[in-house]
Parts: structure tokens; C-alpha cells; sequence
């Protein structure tokens, strides 16, 4: 194992979710170079990881239970490296969703909940459920106030999402960005080191990639942060 | 607010786009990752990739466009043609695809929706239906679908609208929803090609069946087509394939005409 100021150890989570080839992906496009794992160990000697999902919450936490890989994102998380959680990865942090049966990862207090159904918007459009393509995203602070991973980005970006849970976390403190679908939609969250985004940021063409980048810069302090890592 | 999906739609023979765009300054008419570029720069807002392959041999072909495209372009892209089976359609997802459409084989076995959408979820899986208008339906008893009303009005076709079916479409659309499927690519075969507007009453009532997105298909001529299709027709995106790739329209002037009248577009 080499180290490598440049090339931060960056992991992606194999939690069998299809996305986590996309992730792979942008990843490596914006110039990192990612190992996709599922081995507890690979985890605990990054410097970043990315928690990708899509599906069912249950799906992602079956994954996570049967891999063994439960405690060792805990620990992850409160080791103070970057945690990135897409999608359903996001929605795993919370203790629990409306949707599934088992336990979530519970590192947000609050609650996951099925978007209301049977809306229409000011144009008369049926609110559809899933919530499913670009939507325009507000983040919560100024750029620099901001969480590292969400400078650099323009206000009212659209962003990519395709879900029909939405995440309502109990500290509004934590929200670090919104969408609108006739309800707010929670579309990050930020908690430090964690940050969960609703959106998918892999599909999100330029402005998406931006995250990614400013993951992988993030990623590059803590492999040079002598109390970083190892 | 929710944005409509303006989708180009390429269709690729073995490897190489057919009908590639023609218009511009591009080095590769045919090479797919090419021209996904070019149209993620042009403000696509999704892709489709179609694989007309005839054989079955040069699958793997298809295997490596979508890999190249989605290691290049960061848009979701939707790929089908061919797609058969659960491990079909683990291949694409695994290549790089975020949604696979099943057309035909969904037809002939109707648990392959649901058992992709158990293997993937449904935001993976979208029903391709190919659509035509009738004044007789053919009634009969389609599988567990039941018997066709009497009074159906639009009946689903396979094999690029060449073999009638006994299904009435709306009633496959709201079957194959509740199967799993998460989003219907609907393809009028009376006006695919015709560039006269889509089919916005066939639109219109699939879309008020079911809760999930609609995209409508075939048709596109010139822009208000695009803006009925999401007015009248109550598609949640639309899209075209040679209208853009011919250069007649351009995905760009499409959404700065749809933004024009009031239709929430992601500008890039």
C-alpha cells in the first residue's frame, strides 16, 4: 500500500446498489482513483469513503448487516474522515424510514417519509411519486459558510433525483440543502465530516462532478493531515 | 420546481450510432460517446440508448458503449433493445446504465418487470410500450391480464410495431406500474415518424393511469410538439431521436422554447 499525497485512499462502499459504479466513475473522472469494496478493513484505512444506494433502505441495511459493515461506518463516521451517502445512502443515516423494516445506521436524529402523494403544481402537473429528474436545489448557507463539498456551486442548481422517500431530519441546523416538490425536500445534509445528499450527484452532470471534485480535494488534506490517517 | 426532461434518443448498431448527427462539427458521426457529449453539452437532460443489433452475438458490443458513455458523460442514461432477462439487465446497470427499458420481452413474459424490479428496484426498470391506435381491438385474454374492453382504443405492438397483440395499452401500463416498472417510455407507432406532434390523447390517458413519470415518443416535428406533449399529452418528458440528430432542432431551442412559455427546463 503506497501512500500518497495526491492520491488520497478513497472507498466506495459495495452495498450491491446500482449506483455504485456510477459513483466509481465520477470519481475516477474527476481524478481520483477509488477502490469499490465491501471489506471492512479497506474501510478503516481510507482517508474518504462514499456510501452510494439507490432502491429500497432495506436493501442498502441487508447489505450493510450481511457485509459486516455497520459498526465499521459508524466508527468511520466518527473518525472525522469524509463520509459521502447518496440516495438511500443518505436515507440509511436516519434510525429509521417509513419504508423498510430494519434499523437505519442512526447518525441523524429524525425521521424518513414517503412523499405525499396526489399533488399538483402551480402549471397543473400531476406531482408523480417518485420525485424523478432535475430539480432546482437551495442551499442553506452562503458559499463560504458553506460545507466544503457544496462550494463552488452555483444557488438553485439543478440537481438529479429519483426517490420517493424524503429525509426530515429533528435539527434543521443540519439541513445544508432544499428542494421543492410541493413539500420541501431535505437534498443534504451535512453534520461535520457526514454529508448525505438526496440527489445523485454522479448524474448530475457538471455541477455534480463539482462535489465529487471538492470530496476528492477534501479526501487529499486528510492524507496529508499527519493526524489524518494510519 | 421539477423540471421536464428533454431526452435525444440514438439508436446503436453494432457499436455505432446509426442515423449520427449530421450537422455539426463532430470528428465521429458514429461513435457513441461522442455524440452523448456533444448532447450533455447541448443540455440533454437524460439519454437513451437503443440497441437495434439484429444478433444476439454482438450483445457484448452494446456491453462497451455503455461502459465508454457513462465513464464520460454523467447524466442517467437508459439503455434497451434486446433486453431479456434479470442478467440482461445486470450487465447494462453494471456497465454504467441507471435505467434499463424492457419493451418485447416484457410482453411475451410478463414477471420479467417484476423480477428486475425486485433484483434492482424500480427506478432501474422502464416499460418500453410501442402503441397503435384501433378502430377493432383484437380482444382476447392476454395472459393474466385479462380480457381487452371492448372499447379500447389503443393496443400494444412488438417487434417495432410489425405484431399486433391482444393487450390494451393503458391497461399494460397500469399492469406493468404495479409490477415494478417505474417509468413508461410511450411510443406512438401511428405518429413515430410522421413529425406531425405526438400522440397527446394516447399520452394523456396512460399518463392519468398511472403515479409514474411518462415519456412521450414519436412524433416530434417542431417545437410546440414538444411544449403539447407536456401540456395536453401530461408527459413528464419527451423525447426524439433524428429530429436532433438530423440538426432540424436542437435540444437547446427546444428548452429555451419550453422556458419561453412557462415550462420549468434546467437551462445549462
Amino acid at each position: 500500500m503506497t501512500e500518497n499525497y495526491n492520491n488520497p485512499r478513497i472507498v466506495v462502499l459495495n452495498t450491491r446498489a446500482a449506483n455504485v459504479h456510477s459513483v466509481e466513475k465520477a470519481l475516477r473522472k474527476v481524478g481520483a482513483d477509488p477502490v469499490v469494496t465491501s471489506d471492512p478493513a479497506e474501510l478503516a484505512s481510507a482517508d474518504a469513503a462514499v456510501l452510494p444506494g439507490v432502491g429500497a433502505s432495506d436493501a442498502v441495511m441487508k447489505a450493510l448487516n450481511t457485509l459486516k459493515m455497520v459498526e465499521p461506518v459508524k466508527e468511520f463516521a466518527a473518525s472525522g474522515k469524509p463520509l459521502l451517502c447518496v440516495c438511500v445512502g443518505l436515507q440509511v443515516l436516519f434510525e429509521s424510514s417509513e419504508e423498510g423494516e430494519l434499523a437505519g445506521l442512526g447518525l441523524v436524529e429524525g425521521t424518513v417519509q414517503l412523499i405525499p402523494t396526489g399533488m399538483t403544481d402551480d402549471l397543473g402537473f400531476a406531482m408523480k411519486v417518485p420525485h424523478m429528474g432535475w430539480n432546482e436545489v437551495q442551499f442553506t448557507e452562503d458559499e463560504e459558510n458553506r460545507n466544503r463539498l457544496f462550494r463552488g456551486i452555483p444557488q438553485g442548481s439543478h440537481f438529479y433525483f429519483v426517490h420517493s422517500y424524503r429525509c426530515v431530519p429533528d435539527k434543521r441546523a443540519e439541513i445544508a440543502a432544499t428542494t421543492n416538490y410541493g413539500v420541501e425536500i431535505c437534498a443534504a445534509i451535512a453534520q461535520g465530516n457526514v454529508v448525505g445528499t438526496q440527489f445523485h450527484p454522479e448524474k448530475s452532470g457538471e455541477v455534480g462532478l463539482q462535489i465529487y471534485k471538492n470530496f476528492l480535494d477534501l479526501a487529499a488534506t486528510m492524507s496529508s493531515s499527519p493526524n489524518g490517517t494510519k | 420546481m421539477l423540471t421536464r426532461r428533454v431526452i435525444p434518443c440514438l439508436d446503436v448498431d453494432h457499436g455505432r450510432v446509426v442515423k449520427g448527427v449530421s450537422f455539426v462539427d463532430i470528428r465521429d458521426a458514429g461513435d457513441p460517446a461522442e455524440l452523448a457529449a456533444f448532447y450533455n453539452a447541448e443540455g440533454a437532460d437524460e439519454l437513451v440508448f437503443l440497441d437495434i443489433t439484429a444478433s444476439s452475438d454482438a450483445r457484448n458490443t452494446m456491453v462497451d458503449v455503455v461502459e465508454k458513455v457513462s465513464s464520460e458523460v454523467f447524466i442517467p442514461l437508459t439503455v434497451g433493445g434486446g433486453i431479456r432477462s434479470v442478467d440482461d439487465m445486470r450487465k447494462m446497470l453494471e456497465a454504467g446504465a441507471d435505467k434499463v427499458s424492457v419493451n418485447s420481452a416484457a410482453v411475451a413474459n410478463p414477471r420479467l418487470v417484476e423480477d428486475c424490479a425486485k433484483e434492482f428496484g424500480s427506478q432501474c426498470v422502464v416499460l418500453a410500450m410501442d402503441v397503435k391506435r384501433v378502430d377493432d381491438p383484437i380482444l382476447g385474454n392476454f395472459e393474466k391480464y385479462g380480457e381487452v374492453p371492448a372499447e379500447a382504443l389503443f393496443q400494444i405492438v412488438t417487434h417495432g410495431g410489425r405484431r399486433p397483440t391482444a393487450l390494451d395499452a393503458v391497461k399494460w401500463a397500469k399492469l406493468a406500474t404495479e409490477s415494478g416498472a417505474g417509468e413508461l417510455l410511450v411510443t406512438s407507432m401511428d405518429t413515430d415518424g410522421q413529425k406531425s406532434g405526438y400522440d397527446n390523447e394516447l399520452l394523456r390517458v396512460i399518463s392519468r393511469a398511472v403515479t409514474v413519470p411518462v415519456i412521450a415518443s414519436g412524433g416530434a416535428g417542431q417545437l410546440d410538439h414538444f411544449y403539447d406533449a407536456l401540456v395536453e399529452g401530461k408527459s413528464d418528458a419527451v423525447l426524439a431521436a433524428s429530429l436532433f440528430h438530423f440538426g432540424e432542432l436542437r435540444v437547446s431551442e427546444v428548452k429555451s422554447y419550453l422556458a419561453e412559455r412557462g415550462i420549468p427546463v434546467r437551462e445549462v
